[in-house]
């Protein structure tokens, strides 16, 4: 393809193609400091392509393309060429990731051990795992948990921080050093920005931590607190995992090791602040 | 089928991990999970790889577990699910 990156996040390398230079310019940009594959060789390959020629120039539009591909995946303007890529980037792992067992959870670690918070879109995995990365926790990633099957220690993902509407504001408020992506307005996701995760976040990425508590947190509700049986945590990560089924049996006992020893409680939380608090006590009393 | 044997699934084709009152059933042959619970745990414990009858399956239950309202029925009908997931042969 015309314009190459190539880029490796935690154990993951990728190789992104492309017809045009402004979404590898992004990446570029936002990326520098990130090493390149282990070996010069990614894991994953991504193309970014115009769907005819002539839509290189004309009403240019980003088709999402890589060793695995949705066929239903719509394109995208090439104004979000950098949304584009961060989602097909996501869909590799999604899809072809077969080493390690991947949950939809934010990451944030401190002293080795390892925060999960998993939830629904809007839960607000994205934005706190942001500002507890502000306030003294290491960033392992805003959207996959790596558990390694035969360890069941948790590896780092810390891709760009992809926040939406609301938490755009949120966090460039509780994270006033950090340093943001474009604002790509009125994608099909609405507003999007991402954050580039700090120097510490990066320094430390290819050092796991041992999971010790899982959060489901949930946004707009009063504060409340419960604990979460193991067979209910159980339901829950199968269905926050991308791949649990393609892994087989080792899909189930990496799963099944994480919910018999580490704990999980649910949270409800009215705005950050309150869910930080909630946070640091739940931590503080394990 | 009064005097069919009935057996749990041998350990070899079978995970088991138990999860408070549910059991997480790993089933290789198919690669599917299975969580169950009250009266399939039970009934896989009780049963174990020896096996037994649906009368003496029926009285192990009774005397061991409270299952509450378990009649025939129910019992021939958890056990027919056990069967088609693999997880109790029959012979």
């Amino acid at each position: 393809m015309r314009h190459v990156f190539s880029v490796r996040i935690g154990p993951v390398g990728f190789r992104i193609g492309s017809d045009w230079r402004a979404p590898i310019a992004h990446l570029e940009s936002l990326y520098a400091g990130y090493p390149a594959p282990q070996g010069g060789v990614p894991d994953f390959n991504v193309r970014l392509f115009a769907a005819r020629p002539w839509r290189r120039f004309v009403r240019p539009a980003v088709m999402i393309g890589g060793d695995f591909v949705l066929p239903e995946a719509a394109p995208l303007p090439l104004a979000q060429g950098l949304l584009a890529a961060e989602m097909a980037m996501n869909l590799q792992m999604a899809l072809g990731q077969r080493h390690y067992l991947l949950l939809h959870a934010s990451v944030v670690e401190r002293d080795g051990r390892a925060l999960l918070m998993t939830g629904i879109s809007g839960a607000g995995k994205s934005t706190l795992a942001a500002l507890l990365g502000a306030r003294g926790w290491r960033l392992m990633g805003d959207e996959f948990a790596l558990v390694d099957p035969e360890t069941g220690a948790i590896h780092a993902f810390p891709r760009l921080v992809s926040l939406k509407n609301d938490a755009i504001g949120v966090v460039e408020a509780g994270v006033p050093d950090g340093r943001f992506g474009p604002l790509l307005a009125g994608t099909p996701k609405g507003d999007i920005r991402h954050l580039v995760p700090d120097s510490a976040a990066l320094a430390a990425m290819d050092r796991p931590a041992i999971p010790a508590l899982i959060l489901f947190p949930r946004f707009g509700f009063e504060p409340a607190e419960r604990d979460v049986l193991p067979s209910e945590v159980f339901v829950r990560l199968t269905q926050a995992s991308t791949n649990y089924v393609a892994l087989g049996e080792r899909g189930f006992e990496a799963l099944t090791r994480i919910v018999k020893t580490v704990p999980a409680r649910a949270i409800d939380y009215p705005d950050t602040e309150s869910a930080i608090a909630q946070v640091e006590a739940l931590w503080a009393a394990l | 089928m009064p005097d069919c044997l009935y057996r749990m699934a041998r350990p070899e084709d079978v995970r088991v991990v138990h999860l408070d009152s549910f059991m997480a059933v790993y089933h290789r042959s198919s690669g599917l999970t299975h969580l169950i619970t009250a009266p399939a745990p039970e009934i896989l414990v009780t049963l174990g790889e020896a096996g037994m009858t649906f009368n003496a399956l029926r009285e192990s239950l009774a005397d061991a577990y409270e299952l509450g309202d378990l009649d025939d029925a129910a019992l021939t009908a958890r056990l027919d699910e056990l069967v088609s997931a693999g997880l109790v042969s029959t012979a």
